[in-house]
């Protein structure tokens, strides 16, 4: 099972009590009406998907409730880092082992 | 074949439904935290898990914006309101197990999957008992509560005697 630690409650606590949300930073744009059909598919649905360093939303439902980010890396499954929802993505050089 | 099986007071451990107390659930903005434990004559404890006491109130950090209020039967604690708030009385929602004994730990990690060992007494937190949400508190060293939501706990009951049958016979 995976650890994952939540940063509303600073614990790092069993994948159970988790649920994911996938990809963070996505940002609904402001006046969706002046969106092509094109554009508004890509908000919806087109993602990066990558192998690799992922920045992705997660919920800590069984526990304090809050969404939060987190950095996985897609291969081997680990988490490199968490983070609070609101927050920019976290500078990685200084995590070992995020060179990607 | 006459099946024999053990006396549960061989399990180690105790599992008894407590008799319903008033609960609470009280949301509001950290910013307004202050000024609500001030109304509830309660401390909100400001980290997720804290425990404070006062007033014969009880009041359990679930969450940044989050605590459950534990009260006797018929306190009806009260806030402003002026003050940006949500108070819901949840006393029928839930069921809330004790499970004691110094096998406790033992028989609650069938069901959790966190390091219970890691829970200080006189803390709390929700977590999830067999992919339930339930809310444990760690009353002591080998003293545990653990609330679910009504229509769960049957089946949580049944998993923790099946528990308490394994531990009495040894397994
Ligand atoms: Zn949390």
């Amino acid at each position: 099972m995976l650890l994952i630690h939540c940063p509303y409650c600073d614990e790092t606590l069993p994948e159970a009590e988790f649920a994911y949300a996938g990809e963070a930073h996505i940002a609904r744009p402001a006046d969706p009406m002046a969106l092509s059909d094109e554009e508004w598919r890509d908000f919806l649905f087109i993602r990066s998907n990558p192998r690799g360093t992922h920045y992705e939303r997660w919920r800590h439902v069984h526990g304090c409730g809050r969404f939060f980010n987190a950095v996985r890396d897609t291969v081997s499954d680990r988490f490199v880092t968490t983070y609070r929802a609101g927050e920019p993505r976290p500078d990685l050089s200084a995590s070992t082992g995020a060179a990607r | 074949m006459t099946v024999h099986l053990p006396p549960l007071a061989e399990a180690g451990v105790t599992l008894t439904e407590l008799p319903p107390a008033a609960r609470f659930s009280l949301r509001l903005r950290p910013a307004n935290r202050k000024a609500a434990a001030k109304g509830l004559g309660v401390a909100l404890p400001e980290r997720v898990g804290g425990i404070a006491e006062g007033k014969g109130r009880r009041a359990l950090c679930l969450g940044p914006d989050e605590w459950q209020i534990d009260a006797a039967p018929g306190d009806t604690p009260d806030l402003p309101a002026d003050l940006p708030h949500a108070l819901v009385e949840i006393t029928d929602r839930e069921i809330t197990f004790r499970i004691e004994g110094p096998r406790a730990m033992e028989l609650l990690s069938i069901g959790i999957a966190r390091d219970l060992r890691r829970l200080v007494p006189g803390t709390g937190c929700r977590t999830a008992f067999d992919g339930i949400s339930a809310v444990l508190v760690r009353e002591g060293e080998v003293a545990f509560t653990l609330a679910v939501w009504r229509s769960f706990a049957p089946h949580v009951r049944g998993v923790l005697e099946v528990g308490l049958r394994e531990l009495a016979s040894g397994l």
